[in-house]
């Protein structure tokens, strides 16, 4: 008799999801599918706005990295207006983007998935959650926490608010950096580098004890798509996209942002709201890819910073092989490296003199019906695409939200997981719980809505063909 | 109303506000002699320097010996007056006024360009305003935004006409008139046509500047950045009042 898993909601995860199991009568796993559960809408919405609104619009998709959304959306806005901006209110833009990386990557890391990777796939889920951290390490609970404010404070310094900043404009940023607040980030910086590097010398010696999880959880073939600089290093900002393939040889390189359409086709599918990209040569589903920290990690020559040009180094060596990492596993590690990264390149951006220059915005109106912005958000590649009329009124928007490229990669990496460890015939927490994990590696934004970790049920019901529920197993 | 003609003998009154006694021109209204005092009433449609309405009603104050609420904008004071401006019954019904300008259009503070900077957001904190009780209309109005300089969106409209009062009384344009009835009354540039169209408008911007919320706005503002100036008002209503 074939059965249903269903294991909903997937908790320690930003948004709404639900994954289901079938599995055959003989208790294998025979299918396993990564639902979206909700529908939102901006795309259509959005319609008929200004499009000087659509940076607030397209920011309030999400609580924990609205920074991205307003990036993404200004530039689409630079764009339209056919302005190239000022180069301060880009090294200020891009300070904002990289204090956003690094607290929405201490989110991922401390207060997600810090549970799983310290207390054990199969620890007690009452514990299993960043209350749980804080009685078994609580400098390490301490440290995350520090970190992520850190990286909150930073965008308040200088958007004047954690959450939803509008100091990002179409042109540029509104206001500029003063020596004070200049002062008031850089004072910060040097504890956060201690703490990352501390965290990443701590992780790397807990990687070895996850090689299991690590060779079972999303280790397959894709491409990688990111943007990197135009000397090739790791790029959040600007740049170009780069895609490379399982084998790490690059397959497209230096393409203008602007000319996505050509690569990335969305296909549709009925059991989830969100979209499945594609890249377009390859059609559907063979197209799939990857995208956030260990794409970009893949895709990057060099961080060209310091520290993070070593961790990348070893980073490279988590396999064997020399080619990308394959695992997904390794989300949390690339994760890590970034933070560093991020920590050191806000540093030298905010040293630079010019950063307190005050031409931070160019002024020009809707010059172009067609405006493409794309960034790096935290999660991956964020692309905003808006057309307009002639009265600046939005017609048409298409956004590719990162977690939407991933979405072909987790749900392959469930059927993974799922085949590896769920055994049908007796169904246990923590092998549910190692499915939910594969998805807490790409840290989906699903709802972009932050939701607080533990308070969530989940509620796993086994049916039989007649859908009668045989069993449940539910906590929180 | 029309625009008060300054007398030069006018008699002097008293009145209580609140308990208080005040003295006053017989010719001025309640809410002036509230503004004078600063004794703060709620008001959305009245501004100092444009003729009165009394459309919004929230400036309603109860006076001793009047059945039904009277409208501060729209009353002169008269010697012996007893006015309470402040009771839990006004109190409610002014934020019930409040709760349906927003329930009546697509007032999206978080994205509005006059965010932080808009008289009904004021006033729904001013009036308590944590939540909207009753069901929002959710209908959808539209932006013109033809204008080179200027852009109207109706859906942040709250019907007060100040910028219909203003063009009329101070610009002497008339560019602006309200159209419809009930909740498909909008204000009209020419008859209606697009702004960008209109040949009585004069792209003097009075209009903007008085606009209590982000309606009318200058183009090329973003989220929080439409910051009104509205001191040019009484300076010009004197002044026009002296020739």
């Amino acid at each position: 008799m074939s059965r249903t898993i269903s294991i909903e909601p997937v908790t320690r995860i930003e948004g709404h999801a639900r994954i289901t199991l079938q599995l055959a009568d003989t208790g294998e796993v025979e299918d396993a599918k990564f639902h979206l559960t909700q529908f939102r809408g901006f795309e259509k919405f959005c319609e008929g706005r200004p499009y000087r609104e659509m940076p607030a619009l397209t920011a309030r998709t999400c609580g924990i990295c609205p920074v991205s959304h307003l990036l993404a959306s200004n530039k689409a806005c630079d764009d339209l207006l056919a302005v190239t901006i000022p180069p301060t209110a880009e090294k200020l833009r891009r300070i904002m983007n990289l204090a956003q990386l690094l607290q929405s990557h201490a989110l991922s890391f401390f207060h997600l998935s810090s549970p799983d990777l310290l207390l054990g796939w199969d620890s007690d889920p009452a514990q299993r959650n960043i209350f749980g951290v804080m009685r078994a390490d609580p400098q390490l609970a301490k440290n995350g926490i520090r970190l992520r404010q850190i990286g909150q404070t930073i965008i308040e310094t200088l958007g004047g608010k954690k959450i939803h900043p509008t100091w990002v404009v179409p042109g540029g940023v509104n206001e500029p950096l003063t020596a004070e607040k200049r002062d008031a980030m850089l004072a910060m910086l040097p504890e956060a580098l201690t703490i990352a590097k501390d965290t990443y010398a701590f992780y790397k010696t807990l990687v070895p004890k996850f090689q299991d999880e690590a060779s079972h959880f999303g280790t397959m073939k894709t491409l990688f798509l990111s943007l990197v600089s135009p000397d090739g290093h790791l790029e959040h900002c600007n740049g170009y996209l780069r895609i490379k393939d399982a084998e790490g040889r690059i397959v497209e390189d230096m393409v203008p942002p602007g000319e996505y359409p050509r690569l990335i086709g969305e296909a549709v599918e009925d059991f989830s709201y969100m979209k499945f990209p594609y890249y377009k040569p390859l059609g559907y589903p063979k197209g799939i890819y990857r995208v956030g920290p260990l794409a970009r990690l893949n895709n990057a020559d060099a961080c060209g910073t310091p520290y993070a040009d070593v961790a990348l180094a070893e980073f490279h060596t988590l396999q064997e092989d020399s080619g990308p990492i394959a695992s997904s596993f390794h989300y949390h590690y690339a994760r890590l490296v970034e933070i560093i990264y991020a920590i050191e390149s806000m540093q030298r951006l905010l040293k630079a003199p010019s950063i307190l220059d005050t031409r931070v915005r160019a002024r020009a109106r809707g010059n172009k019906s067609e405006g493409i912005g794309v960034s790096e958000a935290p999660r991956g590649t964020l692309m905003h695409h808006y057309k307009i009329d002639d009265e600046g009124l939005i017609t048409w928007v298409n956004l590719i939200i990162a977690t939407g490229h991933n979405n072909l990669a987790m749900n392959r990496s469930i059927k993974q997981v799922a085949d590896a460890y769920v055994d049908g015939t007796d169904v246990k927490e923590g092998m549910l719980n190692r499915v939910e994990a594969v998805i807490r590696c790409y840290d989906p934004c699903l709802s972009c809505a932050s939701h607080a970790f533990g308070q969530m049920p989940m509620v796993v019901e086994i049916a039989n063909a007649a859908g009668e529920v045989v069993r449940r197993i539910a906590r929180g | 109303m029309p625009l008060p003609v300054p007398q030069t003998n006018v008699r002097v009154v008293t009145l209580k506000v609140d308990g208080q006694d005040y003295s006053a021109r017989e010719d001025e209204t309640i809410i002036e002699v509230c503004r004078e005092n600063k004794i703060p009433i709620p008001s959305l449609c009245w501004m100092d320097g444009l003729s009165v309405v009394g459309a919004c009603r929230l400036c309603v104050v109860e006076i001793a010996g009047s059945p039904r609420l009277q409208a501060a904008c729209a009353t002169r004071v008269r010697e012996g007056m007893v006015v309470q401006t402040n009771t839990d019954k006004l109190q409610r019904y002014r934020r019930t006024i409040v709760e349906l300008l927003f329930a009546e259009r697509n007032h999206i503070c978080s994205v509005c360009v006059s965010n932080g900077h808009c008289e009904l957001q004021w006033l729904a904190q001013t009036c308590g305003v944590d939540h909207v009780r009753m069901p929002y209309r959710n209908a959808g109005y539209s932006v013109d935004s033809s204008h080179e300089m200027f852009r109207v969106d109706h859906n942040r409209c709250v019907l007060c006409t100040r910028c219909v009062r203003v063009c009329d009384e101070i610009e002497g344009a008339h560019t602006w008139d309200v159209m419809g009835r009930g909740s498909g009354c909008q204000v009209v540039t020419d008859l209606a046509k697009p702004w960008g169209d209109s040949e009585s408008c004069t792209s003097c911007g009075k209009c903007v500047q008085v606009c209590p919320t982000g309606a009318l706005v200058k183009q090329g503002t973003s989220v929080g950045e439409m910051v009104k100036d509205q001191t040019f008002l009484s300076i010009l209503a004197r002044r026009r009042s002296h020739r």
